[in-house]
């Protein structure tokens, strides 16, 4: 568990071309996410125009205040002075009210598009094969949740309203001081030119720095999750101190990245503020120069000075914007990466609809293999009628869960068909499909929340009755009564809070409630004490009677509730037939069956 | 399914895991973020070093307009009659050198405060890596992982970008502002004055606004914390998500989650909104009187026209800041919440630490004995172990037999001091280990959890995670070996990449009793003077437990082991069996002897008798219809009458 975290391909340096499709499908992702909300956007822009127009217009009245109102003041009219008092104060109160709307609305949209996105990456999540998941770990897809989705939160909520503005302000000002005097108007549009070239140097950097940094901070977290999960292990065999060093290394180097990308952004702002104080002093210069040859009012040289500083104040805030849009754009890239991912097990373009299974199982020379690993099941060829319960059973690794995962479609076959009911398993639907096999993994996942949530999760919407009646089948009420709140104890994270029995107990009531036509149970009651396996046993065989059944278990206890049994070996079925048959052959399950028995007391 | 959506704060912090110095809500925002001044002082140079050239860049800024009003209304006024170029030369020379003063201190400021601010994160963030990896078991066992993570990730990065940009920007607006109203009091008298009592509504605002916003702050950190739990259980859970088909309810109820939050985010927007309208009217409408003012005091003399542009020049870039502060303020508001659940994790109080004077057993040979034990969970009302005594003599093996439930794991904990007893003791080679550094009692005792608990690592790494990194690497190999062939862990040669083969995610790309082998491998690698297996044997079929079971015997002779069973093949491995119920172990005895005295012990163990059973098992569904209440004590009466009865 120490230093290697996941590099995955994702994770290295990009070439060219592939840089540019990783951007535009980022940018592309960005765009899909605020074309719904267009309407928002006008509104948002309008309000933006009316809080600019607002703050434009103050210095704007300041100087027609000045130069007409204080001369016809001075002449004794008041009137102009009122007037542009009452418009002043009325430029106030819109740019005020129409700022603070604006900051609202903003919010509404940034939030809209989280919310969108923060769904679109869980429903991916879901929705592709344990086989990414395998190879992707639960890290990243939390970092993609969390971390990259707040650098698009940052660009969306401080960036764009600061942007939209910063924008607005400079394009009015720059615009009004066209209007008042072009050729300062020219001074400051020949300053464009270098921050233009500025902005590139920066683009181009900051583009891979927030690409490192996004990494960093995905391997960061990684190691965080990973550590936290497997906290037991990590203190009972003192890993604590290597385990710092190597936390320790990667959140160094995730510091470096954000170093770098903050150094580097840390030249880019002064160097805008630079060229726009330059600029300041080209119009002085320039317009001076005019003032001193008569060319030029005194009164609009103020003028035009003013707005040009003006010009140039929020362009740090469009600096910053821009930064924060490159950060977001490589957050995206990883974001939408995840979301280009297509599952391996791939939902049927076209389902056969299956209403109501009987429970037929076919596998027809059914060959497999994890990836490119070694082949896990050579050829299988199998019939399971329904209403037959099958006990599986063999070495382990022999690839029992294996098929188990093929039935229940978590992967599909390399080669070969698995039909249930005569429809192969790639063309049902998934609701279909889970509606009529179900399956108790080896491993009984618990999620925090209460006990009542726990076992609903084999059918949503079950009454109190129902999940009761289905705790109380597998022997599991009476300990959920003893705990402090009975169903609404929380289990705490990964049902901590109960035993390991417990939680198989519980992980087995889930699928009591689902009621499915084949019932998968990959050893499901491994850790149960003896009586505890008896209860459910006897709970089993009453469920049973009228469905499909594949039972892997190592207690060959199991066996007796079985019509057959299928012993594994190497990814072979090695022998098939009914209990007594199998004694009676005398091979491998009657050598283990008798051993078995030998062992009991 | 996933968490209790409605629930803001992390789990409820009872007892033991109270934080000593738990900031109450009324705690000043100031004195919260004081709290970071240990680990902020070694920058305090530098962060100052920045705020000073801030503060020089806002000046050279808020110059720029007035030299440009001087120029204008003085030597360029004068030498457009004079024609005399000079003023301006000089003007310019001026304004550049303010223009480049500007966008150097912004240069220094930004490079002073880049290097400490990330390394005040990162150290902090160490720490808090450092403290969690200290803290126990049971802390992490009712802590959700995505309020930790969210604590580490979002917060301390909110910290840091506050230390960067939020702190110096609330120093920089502040100082300008104040700087600014000083120019304008002191140049325009009156004016200035009007302007300044604009300043008193927006103090009141601004104080009533930083209750509310920080209130909703806390809220939505929490609530993003909870949001991050989720993605990780239905991640970690996806098995179980796809095994039901509930991918849907759970992408909706993470909705729920995610709109909650965005609900929240809504009403902190709301909060900015308002503060916003009030920072532009309140300090714009003053601006309007003072328009007016301003124009009657040109007009009656009192002030001169460019007196008069100079002030609303000072006040156009006043007001920036002023609008500013509202961002800077909700900044340091969201800051002060990292701050708060930063510290609440750090000020949880370990209960389980090294002791000041560390003893070590003078004669480590691995005998444990727990004395009068009893243990609590924090959240449960009863004790799990009762007053519970027993012996394990050195090298000796012992069973540990008991139903599901009764408390057979938890006192398996209790031995590597994972948990610490409520009361009583629990002995290493007559030493309590709550005396000895934890590291050395984990090194004297090594544990195989049920759930075998894997790294993404190669197997290799999991193997030898309890064998010292400084033992040479022939010798850790040789263990390596012996741990997996003891194990019967041949499989591993298999493997792509044979021992350096990474095994995925908690090892979910081997097989259940793959995996179980290579904890048990772990555990057998570590050496340990004590061995704790818990129920070690449950996911391997018979053959294997049988190969396992013979090598593993040799490996025990000597060793001090502690075995959980639930089957009699498991108990074949044992010397003695303790047969524990109640929370008391009620027997102990050989394997043979429990048999035949014990009746508990044979209801536990005993499942001959299928035809027995089934005779049993009936009455026993029986027996479980009826009772409500304690209906495991009667199931056990039964069946124990029951097989009793079947072997008179
Ligand atoms: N996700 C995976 N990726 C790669 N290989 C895998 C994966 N899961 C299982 N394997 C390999 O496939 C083989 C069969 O595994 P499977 O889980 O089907 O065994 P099993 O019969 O269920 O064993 P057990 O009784 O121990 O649970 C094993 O060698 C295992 O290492
Ligand atoms: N963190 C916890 N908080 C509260 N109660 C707990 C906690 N962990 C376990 N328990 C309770 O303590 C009791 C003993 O649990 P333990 O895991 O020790 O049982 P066990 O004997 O190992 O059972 P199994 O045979 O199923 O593994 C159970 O009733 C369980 O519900
Ligand atoms: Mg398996
Ligand atoms: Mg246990």
């Amino acid at each position: 568990m120490s230093t290697t975290t996941a590099a995955a391909p994702q994770d290295a340096p990009l070439s060219g071309a592939e840089s540019r499709a990783a951007r535009s499908r980022s940018l592309r992702l960005l765009g899909d996410l605020l074309r719904p909300h267009r309407g928002r956007l006008g509104w948002a822009g309008v309000l933006v125009v009316a809080s600019t127009l607002g703050q434009v217009a103050g210095p704007a009245l300041v100087a027609v205040t000045i130069d007409h109102a204080l001369p016809a003041l001075d002449d004794g009219d008041g009137a102009p002075l009122a007037v542009y008092g009452a418009l002043f104060v009325l430029a106030a109160v819109v740019g005020g009210l129409a700022g603070g709307a604006y900051v609202r609305q903003a919010a509404v949209i940034s939030q809209a598009v989280l919310l969108e996105l923060r769904r679109r990456v869980f429903r991916q999540t879901q929705r592709l094969s344990l086989e990414f998941h395998e190879g992707y770990t639960s890290g990243r897809i939390i970092s993609r949740q969390t971390s990259d989705l707040e650098a698009l939160r940052e660009l969306l909520d401080g960036g764009l309203t600061g942007v939209v503005s910063s924008v607005l302000v400079m394009v009015f000002t720059a615009v009004s001081l066209a209007l008042l005097d072009w050729r300062s108007g020219v001074v400051l549009l020949v300053s464009f030119l270098p921050a233009l070239a500025l902005t590139r140097w920066f683009q181009k950097r900051s583009q891979v720095f927030y690409r490192r940094q996004r990494t960093a901070s995905a391997r960061v977290i990684v190691k965080f999750v990973e550590t936290m999960t497997g906290m037991r292990a990590v203190q009972a065999f003192r890993r604590e101190a290597t385990t710092e060093q190597d936390y320790g290394a990667l959140a160094e180097d995730y510091r470096a990245a954000n170093y770098a990308t903050f150094s580097l952004n840390g030249r880019y702002q002064p160097g805008l503020v630079l060229i726009g104080n330059l600029t300041v002093v080209a119009a002085l210069a320039y317009g001076g120069w005019r003032v001193l040859t008569g060319e030029l009012d005194v009164g609009v040289l103020v003028a035009a000075l003013l707005y040009v500083k003006r010009f140039f104040q929020p362009i740090q805030q469009v600096g910053m914007f821009y930064n924060a849009f490159q950060s977001a754009a490589a957050a995206l890239e990883k974001v939408s990466a995840l979301l280009a991912e297509e599952p391996t097990v791939v939902e049927p373009a076209r389902p056969v609809a299956l209403p109501a299974a009987r429970g037929e199982l076919r596998l027809e020379h059914v060959t497999f293999r994890y990836g490119h690993g070694p082949v896990v099941l050579p050829d299988l060829d199998l019939t399971i009628p329904a209403g037959q319960t099958v006990a599986l059973v063999g070495t382990t690794g022999a690839g029992k869960s294996t098929l188990a995962k093929l039935v229940t479609r978590f992967y599909d076959a390399s080669e070969g068909r698995v039909l249930l009911d005569g429809v192969d398993v790639r063309d049902l639907s998934t609701p279909d499909l889970r509606r009529a096999v179900v399956m108790v993994t080896q491993e009984a996942y618990l999620f925090s929340g209460s006990v009542r949530d726990n076992i609903a999760l084999g059918r949503p919407g079950a009454s109190q009755a129902q999940v009761e009646a289905a705790a109380r089948a597998v022997g599991a009420h009476e300990f959920v009564m003893a705990m402090p709140d009975g169903y609404d104890t929380d289990v705490n994270k990964r049902g901590g809070r109960v035993s390991a029995g417990q939680r198989q107990l519980l992980s087995f009531a889930r699928a009591f409630l689902a009621d499915p036509a084949v019932l998968v149970l990959d050893e499901a009651t491994s850790s149960l004490d003896i009586p505890g396996e008896r209860l459910v046993q006897r709970g089993l065989q009453t469920l049973l009677a009228d469905r499909t059944a594949i039972i892997i278990a190592h207690r060959l206890s199991t066996v007796a509730i079985a019509d057959r049994v299928l012993v594994m070996e190497h990814g072979w079925v090695v022998e098939d037939g009914s209990p007594e048959e199998l004694v009676e052959l005398d091979g491998r399950f009657a050598r283990l069956h008798a051993a078995w028995r030998d062992s009991l007391v | 399914m996933p968490p209790d959506t409605a629930d803001p704060t992390p789990r409820p912090a009872v007892e033991t895991f109270r934080g000593s110095g738990a900031p109450g809500a009324d705690a000043s925002t100031v004195r919260a973020l004081g709290r970071l001044l240990p680990f902020v002082r070694p920058a305090l140079p530098r962060l100052v070093g920045g705020g000073l050239s801030a503060l020089g860049a806002s000046l050279a800024a808020l110059a720029i307009p007035r030299v440009l009003q001087h120029v204008v209304d003085g030597p360029l006024a004068a030498g457009a009659r004079t024609h005399d170029a000079g003023a301006l030369w000089s003007a310019m020379a001026l304004v550049l050198a303010l223009g480049l003063a500007e966008a150097g201190l912004i240069l220094l400021r930004r490079s002073l405060v880049m290097l400490p601010g990330t390394r005040v994160e990162a150290v902090m963030r160490g720490v808090l890596f450092r403290h969690l990896q200290d803290l126990p078991v049971a802390f992490h066992d009712r802590w959700a992982g995505g309020q930790l993570l969210s604590r580490s990730m979002t917060d301390l990065g909110l910290l840091r970008r506050w230390l960067v940009f939020g702190l110096l920007q609330l120093v920089v607006s502040t100082a300008t502002v104040v700087v600014g109203v000083g120019l304008l009091v002191a140049t325009t008298g009156w004016l200035g004055l009007v302007y300044l009592v604009g300043a008193i509504p927006v103090t009141v605002i601004v104080f009533r606004f930083s209750r509310r916003f920080r209130a909703i702050s806390r809220r939505s950190q929490d609530q993003a914390g909870d949001l991050a739990t989720a993605v990780e259980e239905s991640v970690h859970g996806i098995r179980v998500l796809k095994a039901f088909g509930r991918g849907r309810d759970a992408l909706e109820s993470f909705t729920g989650q995610a709109e909650e939050l965005r609900r929240t985010e809504l009403a902190k927007a709301g909060q900015q909104a308002r503060i916003n309208v009030a920072l532009t009217l309140i300090p714009e409408l003053t601006l309007a009187v003072c328009l007016v003012l301003g124009a009657w005091l040109a007009h009656t003399d009192q002030i001169t026209v460019g007196a008069l542009t100079a002030f609303f020049a000072t006040a156009a870039v006043i007001n920036g800041p002023v609008v500013d502060l509202g961002m800077t303020l909700s900044m340091t508001l969201n800051a002060r919440t990292a701050v708060d659940r930063f510290f609440e994790v750090i000020d949880t109080v370990n209960p389980l630490t090294d002791p000041d004077d560390p003893q070590v057993p003078a004669a480590p040979e691995g005998r444990v004995v727990l004395r009068d034990v009893t243990f609590r969970h924090d959240d449960a009302a009863t004790p799990v172990l009762d007053h519970l005594d027993l012996e394990l003599p050195a090298g000796t093996t012992t069973a540990l037999v008991g139903l599901t439930g009764s408390g057979k794991s938890t006192l398996a904990m209790l031995v590597p001091r994972l948990y610490d007893v409520t009361a009583g003791a629990v002995e290493l080679d007559g030493v309590d280990v709550r005396r000895m550094r934890r590291a050395d009692v984990r090194r004297a005792v090594a544990v195989a959890f049920e759930d075998p608990t894997l790294f993404s690592a190669s197997v290799r790494e999991n193997v030898l995670l309890g064998v010292d990194d400084d033992l040479p690497a022939p010798e850790r190999e040789r263990r390596l070996r012996e741990a997996l062939e003891v194990a019967q862990a041949g499989f591993v040669e298999d493997l792509p990449q044979g021992l350096d083969t990474r095994i995925g995610e908690e090892g979910l790309s081997l097989s259940g009793g793959q995996r179980q082998r290579l904890a048990l491998a772990r555990a057998i690698a570590a050496r340990p003077r004590v061995l704790v297996l818990d129920d070690p044997l449950s996911a391997l079929d018979v053959a294997t437990e049988e190969a396992v079971t013979a090598r593993l015997r040799d490996v025990l002779a000597g060793t001090t082991s502690l075995v959980i069973a639930h089957r009699p093949s498991t108990v074949a491995l044992a010397d003695r069996v303790a047969v524990l119920q109640d929370g008391r172990v009620r027997a102990v005895g050989t394997h043979s002897q429990l048999l035949a005295t014990d009746p508990h012990y044979r209801y536990v163990i005993s499942s001959l008798e299928d035809d027995a059973a089934e005779h049993g098992v009936g009455a026993l569904a029986d027996a479980t219809a009826e009772g409500d209440g304690d209906a495991a004590t009667t199931r056990e009466t039964t069946l124990d009458d029951e097989a009793t009865g079947a072997r008179l």
